[in-house]
């Protein structure tokens, strides 16, 4: 890592693969990759207090590597990922969790699955009443209260 | 010097806000220091696109985790479950689910009924007056006439059934088994200046619209108009005797760092099941060498969390995911005690609407069931906005070797030594929690959920900090007396939830509060002979 705390421009490769290895991109529901570049950008402006971590877990799946993570054939890059995932504790968590909560902020992301593109506030959302008449059932059955002394 | 003040209340959460309130009405000189701030809503989560994203960091209900200047650290190593929490004016109640049960009456005579622990030195019936009031100033919102709830009164309205509530109450029916709408804390109308609930998601980081009642937007603004002053990110240290083995005031860091001493005829603490033994263990003197008010040496013992046994699915159709207050209704079908069932007492259950879609992928990600790759974008959608909840809050029993002590090395920002936490969970609460989650099975698949997943118990479910401070008449077996006085230091009192004997199993909120009314109801009888 960097003295600035920001990502090296190897482990911001590396991000940008195992991003892309978490969430590719699809025909099918026509969205982006995590690998895209304005999701990158968005991980990158807001690491924050997730820099260390997320910089330690890009240091480990280097270490599983051996090289550039681009670099390995497809099979040997699932070996890699498999381990990362399992033996990277808290770091590895952290760094799938910036790429998740960054992918489902994105606006295509979003529109793909039908939300809308804004924060709950002022709007809200819009909750139905439901069907009341099926506490009846409960009302028929009564109960009582287990009294104190 | 600062000059004394009648009334100094530490905390301006949930108990120190009611107390603090109630107490107004004598006129008296009242203080209360708190360790946090005002809050600001516009700054809440809910106002901008990286809600759910912020729920990991600075608005994480852990806070070790959170780590803001107004929070301090907690060494739980020792505990599966994690001490959650919120620091400011408002304390906790800016940060819970808002949901509102009661105690139930038969709560305060365990002993009497079950035969274990002990029984409460007051009763259901002596509270229930604080506990209308407290609705009345909280804003409740539910449902009246719930067989097997105590009878209570909602001012408003309870919450729309919504899909979610609409599924899960048919699938309580086809099992022939109780459920009720929750009674909440959310407005579902205006009320008393705060606008009604607009669904903004989940309501647990603090409530952007104010729909959700927490104590800086109900007691507090009452209890400042009447003259109450409100010190805010003034943290306590320590609390003082005089020669006489009375409160003389209290140690403090001021907003700038700076130590003050401020002193007084009477002190409340009102800091939570974990701060307030840890304030009475930091105030350690010669005359108090095992901490304050604790010549019983049960001051941090008999913790009590309510373990949540958490049971998680998805159905075919859509749930309410983000788009509503994440619970709607409960159930007291396994509340009372049933020896059949292989443990004693209960557990009430909370039904949660659903998840918002970043929360949703973090953690089916981290179960497995969320892959990696291609396949990741079907599956996401088969569990995003499709997710129910059967969360079980199981009634924790008192033990002495669950405790907070303070920890030898871990300190806070001012350098006072921060809480540790030892605690297990008992067989019995255990058993409690097998149960309910083969209980939560039945109910998820017949709602037709798939895909289940358990969450047991839930380690970031540390909310209800209960018992370490317990309220007794004996002073060998208790820190407080019947009316919230501790036994050695009688100008000395605490109103918060270190008081419960036991801890039923529902969240305790309601009458945390109703317990500090009732505290600052019995203190204005008895003015003139307070310290008798």
């Amino acid at each position: 890592m960097s003295a600035d705390n920001q990502l090296t421009r190897t482990q911001r490769d590396d991000l940008r693969t195992v991003a892309a290895m978490i969430i590719p991109a699809s025909d099918e529901y026509k969205v982006p990759g995590a690998d895209d570049p304005a999701i990158q950008a968005d991980m990158l402006a807001t690491l924050g207090r997730d820099t260390k971590l997320v910089a330690a877990a890009l240091d480990h799946l280097a270490r599983l590597a051996g090289q550039s993570l681009a670099e390995l054939d497809a099979a040997k890059r699932d070996a890699v990922a498999q381990e990362f995932r399992s033996s990277g504790g808290a770091a590895a968590a952290t760094l799938v969790r910036v790429v998740l909560q960054c992918y489902y902020r994105d606006d295509r992301v979003l529109r793909s699955l039908g939300l809308e593109l804004r924060a709950p506030f002022p709007k809200g959302y819009v909750l139905p009443d439901g069907d009341w008449s099926l506490l009846d059932p409960v009302r028929a059955r009564g109960g009582t209260l287990r009294r104190a002394p | 010097m600062k000059d004394p003040v009648d009334v100094l209340i530490i905390g301006a959460g949930a108990s120190g806000a009611a107390v603090a309130w109630s107490l107004a009405e004598t006129k008296m000189h009242i203080l209360c220091l708190e360790q946090g701030g005002w809050m600001n809503p516009a700054e809440y989560p809910s106002t901008g696109r990286d809600w759910e994203a912020k729920f990991y960091g600075e608005w994480s209900s852990s806070p070790n985790v959170r780590g803001r200047r107004e929070d301090y650290p907690i060494n739980d190593t020792n505990s599966p479950i994690k001490v959650v929490n919120y620091n400011a004016v408002g304390g906790s109640t800016v940060m819970y689910t808002a949901h509102w049960p009661r105690l139930h009456p038969s709560d305060f005579k365990v002993k009497t009924l079950d035969g274990v622990a002990d029984d409460w030195p007051i009763d259901y019936d002596v509270l229930t007056p604080f506990f209308e009031e407290n609705d009345r100033m909280m804003g409740t919102s539910g449902l009246s006439g719930d067989p097997l709830s105590p009878l209570t009164h909602p001012p408003m309205p309870q919450q729309p059934l919504g899909l979610s509530g609409a599924i899960f109450g048919k699938a309580m029916n086809k099992l022939g088994w109780h459920w009720w709408p929750s009674d909440t804390t959310v407005a579902t109308m205006d009320y008393e200046g705060r606008a009604r609930c607009i669904n903004l998601g989940h309501c647990t980081p603090a409530c952007a619209q104010g729909a959700k009642s927490s104590t800086d937007i109900t007691y507090w603004p009452h209890a400042v108009r009447a003259g109450v002053e409100l010190r805010t990110h003034c943290r306590v240290r320590e609390i003082t005797t005089d020669e006489n083995g009375m409160a003389s005031g209290v140690v403090y860091y001021d907003k700038d760092g700076v130590e003050q001493f401020q002193p007084a005829h009477v002190v409340i603490i009102a800091c939570n099941g974990v701060g307030t033994p840890r304030l009475l263990l930091n105030s350690a003197s010669a005359r108090f060498p095992n901490g304050l008010a604790n010549s019983s040496g049960l001051v941090g013992k008999n913790l009590m969390f309510h373990p949540y046994a958490q049971i998680y699915g998805y159905v075919k159709e859509p749930t309410d995911s983000n788009r509503a207050p994440p619970t709607c209704l409960w159930s007291k079908e396994w509340y009372d005690t049933d020896l059949s069932r292989g443990f004693v007492r209960g557990y009430g259950v909370q039904f949660v609407r659903g998840a918002g879609p970043v929360f949703e992928a973090v953690v089916s990600e981290q179960r497995g069931i969320l892959p990696w790759g291609e396949d990741h974008h079907r599956v996401f959608r088969k569990l995003n906005g499709h997710r129910l909840g059967f969360s079980a809050i199981c009634e924790d029993l008192p033990e002495e070797h669950n405790c907070v002590t303070l920890d030898p090395v871990l300190k806070d920002s001012h350098g006072i030594p921060a809480p540790k936490i030892n605690y297990t969970i008992s067989e019995n609460s255990q058993k409690m929690m097998d149960h309910a989650l083969a209980r939560g099975r039945e109910v998820l698949e017949a709602a037709g959920a798939t895909d289940l997943c358990i969450n047991s118990p839930i380690p970031w479910g540390g909310w209800h900090l209960l018992g370490t401070a317990r309220m007794g008449t004996d002073p060998k077996r208790s820190v407080v007396n019947e009316w919230g006085r501790t036994h050695d230091v009688k100008n000395l009192f605490i109103v918060d939830g270190s008081v419960f004997v036991t801890s039923g199993g529902v969240n305790p909120t309601s009458t945390i509060q109703a317990i500090a009314l009732y505290v600052a109801d019995q203190m204005k009888q008895r003015l003139t002979n307070l310290f008798d």
